[in-house]
C-alpha cells in the first residue's frame, strides 16, 4: 500500500457504480477548465498570477525581493518584533525557518513522505559546522563558508543512510522511524563524548569580514548580514527547487504522492526518487542547520528537540503542503508569531499543534492553496489550448496544431 | 494539419497523419510483424493455497490485437499483474522479444516496453491531463536529477519535446482540449482515454488495456474500438482484457480464453464464438454479454 | 572561564563499552525488570495495534492517552494523601487504593481516547481524507494534548508518590522477585488474555476483526463501523490506563507532560516487533523489547541506551521482517 495524497474520485469505482459516477462528474467538454480550483479562497491568486504577462511577474518579484532584503533595515513599526526581540535576528530566524520549510516541503509536500524527525538533519548540519570550526572541537578546522557545502553533503549522506532501509516501507512506518531518529540524534549527541553533550561547542565560525569598529560583520548579535546571507541562499535554493519541480523529478515526486503503484507502473523508479526527495530535503535541512549554528555561535544538544520537528511540519502544512511559496510563508510565520507576540510565545507548541489539527480537519490544502507547476514549458501549451477552446466556442473551426506550433 | 483538430468533443475522430506520427512509437522492435513479441510460458500464480493461474501459456504476435477474456474471476487481471511485475509468478516465464521479464522491477518492465492501463482508473488526480501524459513520457527521458537541477541542454530539449508529444498524444485519444484540466476533474470517459494516452506515452511495444470500456455505453464502446484499431494500425501491439464479448469479437485478431486460471481456448474470434468450451464457460453470463 | 573547563574535560573515545561481566552478574534481575517494563510496553502497544488494525493509522496521540492515565493515577494518589515515602498499609488497603487508582486511570485514558477519536479522527473519516492527512492530524493531536498538559501542570515532573514498598515475594535463580513486579506482570498478562478472548470470542470482537479485514464488506454485513471504531479506541484507552497505573508504580517520578513520548515510540516499536495489528504479537513484542532494552542498558552502561536500542530494534525489524515476528494482522488472525 502506498501513502497517497489527493482525492482519486474513481479509484474504487465498481462497474455498477460507474454509470452513476459519470453522471456526477460528467461536465460538457470544454467547460472543465472553468471548473478548476473552484471554491478555493486563494486559488484565484495563482490563476491571476499565471495570467499576468512575464514582465509584470518579474517586476512584481523584484519588488518583493527588494522589500525582503530591506526588511530588517526598514524595521516597520507595526510588524517589528521589538522591543521584545531584536528584529534583524528575528528576520534571520524567519529566513532559517523558511529555508527549513522549503526543504521539508520536498519530502512532505512533493513526495508525500511524512518526516517527523527533520530536526535531526538540522542538528547534523549544525554539528558539522560547529565541529569543523569551533576551537572546542578536536577535528580539523576549515573556513566557515566551506562548512556549508560540507554540511549539505554530510546531511544528504545521513538522509540516504536513513532513507535506504526505511523508504522501502509503507509511508506511515517512515513517520515513526523518523520520529525516533530525531530523538536518537539528540541522545547520541549526549552520550558520544566527541559531541560534548550539553557543554557543546562555543565560538562556531562565521563568514570573514570585519566592520569599521573592529567587530566582525557576521557577529552573533548582528542579524542583518546573516539575514541577507540566508535570504540569498534561500532564493538560490528556491530557483533550484523550482527547476526540479518543473522536471521529471518533480513530476515523479507528485506521481509518487498521488499513487505510488501507478507511478511505478508508468515507469517511475519510485524508490530512487523517494531517496532523492529524502536526500534533497535532508541537504537543505543541513544547510539551514549550518547557518543557524554559525549565527548563534554555539551548538549543544539542547536545541534539537523532536518537538521543533513538529513545528517544521506545521510550517509546511500551514502554508500548504506541496507549495514552496506557501512553505516560505508558513516557515516565516512559525518563527515570527512567538517572537512578535511574546505573550503567547510560551504557548507556541500548543498553538501550532492545534493549528496542525485544525488545518488538516478544515483546510487540508493549507492557507495558500496553489498547485505546483510540473512542466517547464507548460504555460505555452495551456495557453494554446485555452485559446483554441475559446475560439472554438466562438467559431467551430480552429486549428489547435497551428496554435501549438506558434 | 487537417480538420481532425476540430475538437467537437472528446469522442470519435480519426487523428490526422501528423498527430499519429508524433504520437507513434519511435523505437525499433526486435521481431518482425507477425512473429511472437511476447511469450507467456507456463505461467502459474499461487496465493497461499489458492491457484489463481495454472500453467497458462500464450503468445502475443507483433502487430495484433489479442483479446484476453474469461468469466469473472478467471484470472485475467492476475495474468496482467503477473506479466507487468505486480505479482511474482510462482513459476513460469514471461518473455518480451525473447528477453525474460520475471524478477524485473515494475518500472523496468514498463521501460522494456510493456505498458498498461488500470481497470479502476488510477490517474494522478492533482496533475493536469498533460502532466499525467508527460509522466508516462518521462519513462523514455534520460535527464538526471543534476541535469534537471541545473537545466542542462538535454533537460530543456526533453521538456520541449515532452510538451509537443504530450499534446499530440492527448489529441490522438481526443482530449487535447482538456489538457490543462486536473485529471480528477475530467469527465469519466476522458479519464479512461487519458489512461490510454499515458500508457502510450511510455512508448510501449505492447499496450495492455485492462477493461478500457468498463462503464461505457454502446456508442462510446464503438468509439473506443475505433481508437484501439487506430492504435494498432499505428504499429502498436495490443493486449486487451475485456468482459464485453461484443467488443472483443469486433476488435481483436485473436482471443485467449481463461477459465478458473486455466487457458481453455486460443484462436481467432470466429472460432472462439463457436467453441463449446467457451460457450459453456460463459453460460452463467447474461445473454447480451455474449453476442 | 568556560573554555578552560572544556579543555579539562576528558575527551575519550570509549563511549561504547560492552560490560559483559555486569550483564552476567545482573542477568536475572535485568530479566525480571525487563519483563515488568515489557508488560507495560505491551499494554500500550495493544492500543497502537488495535487502532492500526481497524483504521490503518498510527495513532501518535496514544502516548498522550497513556500519560493522561498517569495523571489520573497521580491525582488519585495525591487525593488519598500519599507522599514520597510509602505509608504503612495493610494488604487490604493497598488493594483498595490500587483499585481506585486503576479505575480513575482507565477512566481518564478511555475518555481521552474517546474525545480524540470524536474530535480529531471522525471528521477526517467523514470526508475520506488521505492517509497523510490522518497522520499529520494524529501528530498534531498528540502535540496539542501534550502542551495542554504542559500549560496546566508546567514543565516539572509531578512529585513522586509511592503507593507501597515492594516486598520480596520469592527467590528465583538467586534473585528476589518483588511484589510490584509480580503484580504488574500478572495483571498485564491477565488483561491481555482477556483482551485476546474479547477480540476472538465476543460479538464486538468479531466486529472489530471484520472491520479490520474489510471495512466496506463489514458495513454491508450490518456491522456498525463507527461503533466498532469508538469501541476500539476505548479498549486501547483502558489498556493504556492500566499501563499508566503500573508505570507510576514502577517510576513514580515519571508523571510529566511529555512522559508518554518515548514510551509511546517504544510501545509502537513493540507492536511492530510482534507484528502490527496482532494482539498476541503486541504482548510478545512488548516483553521482548523490555528484555532487549534492559540487557542493552546494562551492557552499554547508560540508561539512555535503552531508547537507542529500542529504536535500532524497530529499524532492524522493519528492515528484515516488516510484518513482525507473528505477522498476521488483526483481520486475519484466527479466533
Amino acid at each position: 500500500m502506498s501513502m497517497s495524497d489527493g482525492p482519486k474520485p474513481l479509484h474504487t469505482a465498481k462497474s455498477e457504480q460507474i454509470d452513476e459516477d459519470r453522471e456526477a462528474v460528467g461536465t460538457p467538454p470544454g467547460s472543465s477548465s472553468a471548473a478548476r480550483r473552484k471554491g478555493k479562497l486563494f486559488g484565484a491568486w495563482s490563476d491571476r498570477w499565471a495570467a499576468l504577462p512575464r514582465q509584470k511577474q518579474w517586476l512584481f518579484l523584484i519588488v518583493v525581493v527588494a522589500l525582503a532584503y530591506l526588511l530588517p533595515v526598514i524595521n516597520p513599526p507595526f510588524i517589528s518584533t521589538e522591543p521584545g526581540n531584536d528584529f534583524p535576528l528575528a528576520c534571520q530566524l524567519m529566513a532559517i525557518y523558511a529555508l527549513v520549510a522549503v526543504g521539508l516541503n520536498i519530502v512532505i509536500g512533493y513526495a508525500g513522505l511524512l518526516d517527523l524527525g527533520y530536526i535531526a538533519f538540522f542538528a547534523v548540519g549544525s554539528y558539522t559546522a560547529a565541529m569543523l570550526t569551533s576551537p572546542d572541537s578536536a577535528f580539523i578546522k576549515i573556513p566557515y563558508l566551506w562548512t556549508i557545502p560540507v554540511a549539505m553533503a554530510v546531511t544528504m549522506f545521513v538522509g540516504v543512510l536513513l532513507g535506504l532501509p526505511t523508504l522501502r516501507l509503507r509511508g506511515d512506518y517512515l513517520a515513526i522511524v523518523t520520529l525516533g531518529f530525531g530523538e536518537i540524534v539528540r541522545i547520541l549527541a549526549t552520550i558520544i563524548p566527541a559531541m560534548k553533550g550539553q557543554v557543546g561547542f562555543q565560538n562556531v565560525g562565521h563568514p570573514p569580514g570585519v566592520g569599521a569598529d573592529g567587530i566582525p560583520i557576521f557577529a552573533n548579535s548582528n542579524g542583518t548580514p546573516w539575514y541577507w546571507l540566508t535570504l540569498t541562499i534561500l532564493i538560490v535554493i528556491l530557483f533550484l527547487v523550482g527547476n526540479l519541480e518543473r522536471s521529471r523529478v518533480g513530476r515523479s515526486w507528485i506521481a509518487i504522492r498521488e499513487d505510488e503503484d501507478a507511478a511505478e507502473t508508468m515507469g517511475v523508479p519510485t524508490f530512487k526518487y523517494k531517496v532523492w526527495a529524502f536526500a534533497m530535503g535532508a541537504g537543505i535541512g543541513g544547510l539551514a542547520g549550518a547557518l543557524m549554528g554559525g549565527q548563534v555561535g554555539f551548538v549543544n544538544n539542547q536545541k534539537f528537540d523532536v518537538v521543533t520537528s513538529i513545528l517544521f511540519v506545521a510550517a509546511v502544512v500551514l502554508g500548504g503542503a506541496g507549495n514552496k511559496v506557501g512553505a516560505i510563508i508558513g516557515g516565516a510565520l512559525v518563527a515570527y508569531i512567538p517572537l512578535r507576540f511574546t505573550a503567547v510565545a510560551e504557548y507556541k507548541f500548543l498553538i501550532f499543534g492545534l493549528a496542525l489539527c485544525l488545518i488538516m480537519i478544515y483546510r487540508s490544502h493549507g492557507l495558500l492553496a496553489a498547485r505546483q507547476q510540473l512542466l517547464a514549458y507548460g504555460q505555452k501549451a495551456y495557453a494554446a489550448v485555452k485559446k483554441s477552446n475559446d475560439a472554438k466556442n466562438a467559431q467551430p473551426a480552429t486549428n489547435l496544431g497551428e496554435e501549438l506550433s506558434k | 494539419m487537417s480538420e481532425s483538430a476540430e475538437l467537437t468533443g472528446p469522442r470519435t475522430r480519426i487523428p490526422s497523419e501528423g498527430v499519429a506520427e508524433t504520437a507513434a512509437s519511435e523505437r525499433d522492435i526486435g521481431v518482425k510483424v507477425g512473429d511472437n513479441l511476447v511469450e507467456v510460458k507456463n505461467l502459474t500464480v499461487k496465493f497461499g493455497g489458492l491457484l489463481a493461474m495454472d500453467d497458462v501459456s500464450f503468445n502475443i504476435k507483433r502487430g495484433e490485437i489479442l483479446g484476453l477474456i474469461g468469466p469473472n474471476g478467471a484470472g485475467k487481471t492476475t495474468c496482467f499483474n503477473a506479466m507487468t511485475g505486480v505479482y511474482k509468478p510462482t513459476s513460469g516465464q514471461v518473455l518480451l522479444e525473447g528477453k525474460l521479464l520475471n524478477g524485473m522491477k515494475q518500472h523496468k518492465i514498463t521501460r522494456a516496453g510493456l505498458a498498461r492501463t488500470f481497470q479502476n482508473i488510477r490517474l494522478f488526480g492533482e496533475m493536469t491531463a498533460l502532466e499525467n501524459v508527460v509522466v508516462g513520457l518521462d519513462a523514455r527521458h534520460k535527464t538526471s536529477v543534476v541535469g534537471a537541477l541545473l537545466r542542462l541542454p538535454r533537460h530543456i530539449r526533453e521538456e520541449k519535446s515532452a510538451i509537443e508529444r504530450g499534446m499530440a498524444l492527448l489529441e490522438f485519444v481526443g482530449i487535447a482540449d482538456q489538457a490543462a484540466t486536473l485529471s480528477r476533474h475530467l469527465p469519466y470517459g476522458s479519464q479512461r482515454r487519458l489512461e490510454i494516452a499515458r500508457a502510450l506515452a511510455t512508448d510501449p511495444k505492447v499496450l495492455c488495456l485492462d477493461e478500457p470500456a468498463a462503464g461505457f455505453n454502446p456508442a462510446e464502446k464503438e468509439e473506443l474500438m475505433q481508437l484501439i484499431r487506430i492504435i494498432r494500425d499505428d504499429g502498436y501491439t495490443v493486449l486487451l482484457i475485456e468482459h464485453d464479448m461484443k467488443l472483443v469479437m469486433g476488435v481483436t485478431d485473436r482471443i485467449v480464453v481463461l477459465e478458473f486460471g486455466k487457458k481453455i481456448a486460443d484462436n481467432i474470434p470466429s472460432v472462439i464464438r463457436e467453441d463449446p468450451k467457451v460457450v459453456s464457460a460463459y453460460l452463467g453470463e447474461p445473454e447480451d454479454d455474449f453476442a | 572561564m568556560l573554555p578552560t573547563i572544556l579543555l579539562a574535560a576528558p575527551v575519550s573515545n570509549d563511549w561504547i563499552t560492552l560490560d559483559f561481566p555486569s550483564l552476567a552478574q545482573n542477568f536475572w534481575s535485568a530479566t525480571f525488570d525487563g519483563l515488568t517494563f515489557g508488560s507495560i510496553y505491551a499494554l500500550v502497544a495493544l492500543g497502537y495495534t488495535l487502532v492500526y488494525g481497524v483504521l490503518n493509522l498510527i495513532n501518535f496521540a496514544h502516548s498522550e492517552v497513556f500519560i493522561m492515565g498517569c495523571y489520573g493515577v497521580w491525582f488519585t494518589l495525591s487525593f488519598l494523601g500519599f507522599g514520597p515515602s510509602a505509608p504503612n498499609l495493610d494488604i487490604g488497603q493497598i488493594i483498595v487504593n490500587l483499585l481506585l487508582a486503576f479505575i480513575v486511570a482507565i477512566a481518564a485514558s478511555a475518555l481521552t481516547a474517546f474525545l480524540l477519536e470524536r474530535l480529531a479522527y471522525k471528521p477526517l473519516r467523514k470526508r475520506n481524507a488521505p492517509r497523510l492527512v490522518f497522520l499529520i492530524t494524529a501528530i498534531g493531536a498528540s502535540f496539542t494534548i501534550q502542551y495542554l498538559i504542559f500549560i496546566w501542570r508546567g514543565p516539572v515532573p509531578e512529585q513522586a508518590l509511592t503507593m507501597f514498598k515492594p516486598t520480596p515475594i520469592f527467590d528465583v535463580f538467586g534473585t528476589i522477585i518483588y511484589s510490584d513486579q509480580l503484580i504488574i506482570v500478572c495483571a498485564a498478562v491477565i488483561m491481555m488474555v482477556v483482551t485476546d478472548l474479547f477480540i476472538s470470542k465476543s460479538r464486538t470482537g468479531r466486529g472489530i476483526r471484520a472491520v479490520a479485514q474489510d471495512p466496506d464488506t463489514a458495513t454491508l454485513m450490518g456491522v456498525n463501523k463507527e461503533r466498532i471504531i469508538i469501541t476500539t479506541f476505548v479498549i486501547g484507552g483502558i489498556l493504556a490506563g492500566a499501563a499508566a497505573l503500573f508505570y507510576v508504580m514502577k517510576i513514580p517520578s515519571g508523571v510529566v507532560y511529555n512522559g508518554g513520548f518515548i514510551l509511546g515510540i517504544k510501545a509502537f516499536a513493540a507492536a511492530v516487533l510482534g507484528g502490527i495489528g496482532n494482539v498476541r504479537g503486541a504482548l510478545l513484542g512488548g516483553l521482548l523489547l523490555g528484555l532487549i532494552g534492559n540487557y542493552g542498558q546494562i551492557l552499554l552502561g547508560n540508561s539512555q541506551w535503552t531508547d537507542v536500542v529500542a529504536f535500532m530494534v524497530l529499524v532492524l525489524v522493519l528492515l528484515f521482517r516488516p510484518e513482525g515476528i507473528l505477522g498476521t494482522s488483526l483481520g486475519r488472525s484466527k479466533a
